[in-house]
């Protein structure tokens, strides 16, 4: 089965071992991740103007190649989910904003000829916008999944860390259905045979963009969300986002100095722990750019 | 008949007359064929005004009359009463609506708006000219009245209407009266021990004379219209035949099987067979087959081995009970909101985490802990206890959109009674506004504050969450700009108020109107806020909107005393505007009955022809619209008559 995967300049460029885990995961589910032939920048944040179209523009034009090549779009960075699946709303709902994008769409030449023909259909929101634990969920089946595991991840205890971007706004994200109490990462470790760690932080902001402004706010908060994992005996925590991942797991060097008895946890990407369940071997299962290193705890429970 | 009609024509001080050229259309339409006379004056419905009606009807020996002014819904009783007492028969006087549909609406133009008025007037004209003498329309009643309802609401209701000597019929859906209120331990402003208060009516509602009351029981079917409903109602089997049981409450002692209380909201449990508390009215058990031994397995079987009078019946089967009445009271009461859509205050799973009534019960000398407050998790007592406001209300993007009334004072006296309870203990108030309108209720608040040291802070809470045997809450002060963290020991969540869950099935039982969030609508906010807009129907208690005891006990009183009025004539008056059919013309088609939403039109078979039944026809045209042969027609608005009054607003 082929799906259309939108990879977004982040897994192209700095998470490039989130791009490899997913991918090789995708295969042994039997997925093949199409990658779009040509795709640019998301836009990275959702524009909250309503009264002009240029910050959706690039989304769009991503979602209209994606619906050349089918009905889904898969992502993977929670920026990237965001952005794509709130203007694929707006292209659904907003009569107004949808033909002025088009009018753009029509207009570019270069991208007409790159793509073919497809400006002959107005974009309208064709394509669903779907995160890859969405597509595990919904497309492959969590019980699927778990047939495929080849080494159950018993006695291993996960705290899934969902942050903000997956969930919010809630009425236009439509995540989860509970979504101050989201359940799909719980679903997903639990058909690893993971132990879930359900710890309060789970959807609590990592810091974001903030720790480019203001350090000290950002890793006050990634602060909080580390702390609250280890407390309740976490062996690792997973994330869905490089940002989240970046101040979960890199700024763990800056809590080191601030706080006394830190306490350190390693910080993966869920489908790296799903590699690792799906028997995938180390060479596409890149540890090398975390500062935690997971593979002592993975190593204590048998599973490297 | 020769026509002779009055056009009377309402200045409404400079309402229509700042706009409308009157003394123009007076004169004008006296020389309109059939006028005989017509003239203007600045209030119409003032007494000088309306002798003007009385007295030209006399003087020239008018044959119809035509006020013009106002809509109908304001005047066209008053103006019907002025006709009748001349001997004009009501239903020959009109209204021409000269204001709402005229000069309200066309400020800038007034000789257009005054043309207006005068087409408006005539269409009335040419109706009033055909219109009929017609008399209301009297429909046989049953003086017997149906309460929906055993709180407080449907208690009060029916003892009003029972003690002015109407006999009552009280269904209530669990095994005892007494609602939601007798949960409460004490009640604001003034601290009364809500049982005290409560268990006397309900002991009194038991042993009325004229009331049937009829508990473990719920509304099947009603059927019929004012004056003349029937009602199914369905009696659930208790597996106890309450007739025959004594209340002795051994089966309940020796019952083995133990499940969370209802009424104590989870924090306590009852029996397989029980009786939801001590005091309940009647004070007879039921078994909750669900959770029963022998229901599952067929073994235990204890109670009825045990029971002295062999009261225990495991073939008992629903039975059904049928009842005539007059009228229906509705006062099914509320529920809180559930607490699992609150994902960031832990949705239920937080045992520290309470609702209000989980709190009354801690608060109650008869509750679970006896009136010492201590936590559900450890059974300690808790030192600091924070209250939130406004969960689930007021938050239109989540949850319910509107206020729930009574929350502020509740946790008012919550923290009050904690305080009182637990002297060395801190509690905190989370709210977005302090609402305490209501007699001694902002008193009551400020006695919290001042003398009970409760601490009322201005803000939301995000978060709770568990911490080291603590409820984390986190939360903002709004009024210094500071995030604020609590290690609280026990968390108090004001729940909104939303209707019982059975009131939206029930309400299409009734084919009664529901608003938005599933209250049941008054036929008018201000006006007429205890009927509903079907006629024989009342509203009391929090069925109709969220409310504190005293505005539920004043809205049963009041739908009571409606009640009362309906049931003061031997029969029931209603207009007699409605369809009749040619019975010559008909040719039995029976369109007319599958189009009327009234269930109004029946089918007489050995004439072959359809009929309408005028005490149930509401008139809304419905059939006439539909008949193939226009064959029916509306009283007062027959198509000859649209048809003149269509041709007298197209005249040049």
């Amino acid at each position: 089965m082929k799906i259309p995967y939108y990879p977004g300049c982040t897994l192209h460029e700095r998470a490039l071992d989130f791009d490899k885990a997913s991918r090789e995961c995708a295969n042994v589910l039997g997925v093949e991740l199409e990658e779009l032939p040509v795709w640019t920048c998301c836009g990275a944040v959702f524009p909250l103007t309503t009264d002009s179209v240029m910050e959706i523009l690039a989304a769009v034009r991503n979602l209209a190649y994606a619906s050349r090549m089918g009905d889904k779009v898969v992502t993977l960075c929670s920026f990237c989910y965001n952005v794509l699946k709130r203007t694929n709303k707006v292209m659904r709902e907003d009569g107004e904003r949808r033909e002025k994008v088009n009018l753009f769409l029509r207009a570019d030449t270069e991208t007409r000829d790159k793509i073919e023909s497809f400006l002959k259909e107005d974009y309208v929101g064709q394509v669903d916008v779907l995160h890859y634990i969405e597509m595990l969920r919904d497309v492959v089946g969590f019980d699927k999944m778990a047939k495929h595991v080849k080494t159950r991840l018993e006695g291993l205890r996960v705290a899934p860390y969902y942050g903000c971007m997956l969930l919010r706004p809630h009425g236009e994200m439509k995540f989860d259905e509970h979504p101050e109490q989201p359940t799909i990462f719980e679903d997903f470790l639990t058909a690893l045979g993971c132990d879930v760690v359900d710890f309060p932080m789970k959807t609590e902001c990592c810091g974001g963009f903030q720790i480019v402004r203001d350090e000290e706010t950002a890793i006050a908060c990634s602060q909080t969300v580390v702390a609250s994992a280890v407390k309740r005996d976490a062996d690792l925590i997973i994330t869905t986002c490089p940002l989240c991942l970046y101040n979960l797991d890199r700024k763990q060097k800056e809590m080191e100095k601030r706080v006394s008895g830190f306490r350190k946890i390693p910080v993966i990407y869920f489908t790296q722990l799903l590699g690792i369940a799906l028997g995938i071997d180390d060479e596409h299962l890149d540890f090398s750019d975390n500062y935690v290193d997971p593979r002592p705890a993975l190593a204590e429970k048998n599973l490297v | 008949m020769e026509h002779r009609i009055g056009v009377f024509v309402c200045h409404c001080g400079s309402n229509i007359a700042g706009v409308v050229d009157v003394k123009r259309v007076a004169e004008q339409l006296a020389d309109y064929p059939g006028v005989a006379y017509s003239t203007d004056y600045l209030y119409m419905c003032s007494d000088p005004g309306q002798n003007m009606v009385k007295d030209a009807i006399k003087k020239h020996s008018l044959t119809g009359v035509v006020v013009s002014a106002c809509s109908p819904t304001l005047h066209e009783a008053t103006f019907r009463r002025a006709g009748a007492a001349s001997d004009l028969n009501q239903y020959r006087v009109e209204m021409a609506n000269i204001r709402e549909h005229c000069s309200w609406v066309h400020r800038g133009d007034k000789e257009k708006a005054t043309e207006k008025a005068i087409k408006i007037i005539k269409t009335m004209i040419e109706k009033v000219k055909q219109n009929e003498a017609l008399e209301p329309i009297s429909v046989p009643m049953t003086h017997r009245a149906l309460v929906v309802g055993g709180g407080i609401a449907g208690i009060q209701a029916a003892l009003d209407i029972a003690n002015a000597g109407h006999d009552v019929v009280l269904v209530e859906k669990s095994p005892s009266v007494g609602g939601h209120m007798a949960q409460l331990s004490e009640t604001f402003p003034t601290l009364d021990c809500s049982q005290c208060i409560l268990t006397p009516k309900m002991v009194e509602v038991s042993q009325h004379p004229r009331i049937r009351l009829l508990t473990y029981c719920e509304i099947d079917d009603v059927s019929g219209y004012v004056g003349n409903f029937k009602v199914r109602i369905r009696k659930k089997a208790a597996y106890v035949n309450r007739d025959v049981c004594n209340g002795c409450g051994l089966c309940v002692e020796k019952c083995p099987r133990t499940v969370a209380s209802e009424f104590e909201e989870g924090l306590a449990t009852r029996k397989a067979i029980y009786t939801p508390f001590a005091q309940a009215v009647p004070n007879k058990p039921v078994l909750d087959r669900d959770n029963c031994t022998y229901f599952e397995s067929g073994k235990c079987g204890i109670c009825q081995k045990i029971c002295p009078v062999n009261a225990v019946d495991y073939e008992q089967k629903d039975e059904f009970i049928e009842e005539e009445v007059g009228a229906i009271v509705v006062a099914t009461g509320f529920d809180l909101y559930p607490v699992v859509n609150i994902g960031e205050y832990g949705g239920g799973s937080i045992e520290d985490v309470v609702t209000s009534l989980q709190f009354e019960r801690l608060l109650s000398a008869s509750g679970p802990t006896g009136g010492e407050v201590r936590r559900p998790s450890d059974g300690k007592i808790p030192k600091e206890v924070v209250f939130l406001t406004c969960v689930g209300s007021r938050d239109p993007e989540n949850h319910v959109s509107y206020c729930s009334k009574v929350c502020c004072m509740y946790l008012t006296k919550h923290a009050m009674l904690y305080k009182h309870n637990v002297h060395d203990g801190q509690a905190y108030v989370f709210y977005m506004d302090v609402r305490t309108g209501g007699k001694g209720y902002e008193e009551f608040y400020q006695r919290a504050t001042e003398e009970d040291d409760v601490l009322y802070l201005r803000g939301k809470v995000s978060k709770l969450f568990e911490e080291d045997g603590k409820v984390m809450v986190w939360g903002v002060d709004t009024l210094t700009g500071r995030k604020v963290e609590i290690a609280a020991d026990l968390v108090v969540l004001g729940l909104a108020m939303v209707p019982n869950s059975t009131a939206v099935e029930l309400s299409k039982k009734l084919k009664i109107q529901v608003s938005e969030w599933g209250f049941y609508s008054e036929a008018h906010p201000k006006l007429r806020p205890v009927e509903s807009l079907a006629p024989g129907f009342y509203l009391a208690g929090a069925a109709q909107g969220p409310k504190d005891i005293p505005d539920a006990v004043a809205q049963a009183s009041a739908s009571a005393s409606k009640v009362c009025a309906l049931f003061s004539e031997k029969e029931y008056h209603r207009e007699p505007i409605v369809a009749w059919i040619d019975e010559d013309e008909c040719s039995g088609c029976k369109v007319c009955i599958s189009v009327c939403p009234y269930d109004a039109i029946e089918f007489d078979s050995e004439k072959g022809i359809s009929r309408i039944q005028e005490a149930i026809c509401e008139g809304c045209g419905a059939c006439i619209a539909a008949c193939p042969s226009a064959t029916i027609q509306q009283r007062n608005l027959t198509d000859s008559q649209l048809y003149k009054m269509v041709s007298a607003a197209l005249e040049d």
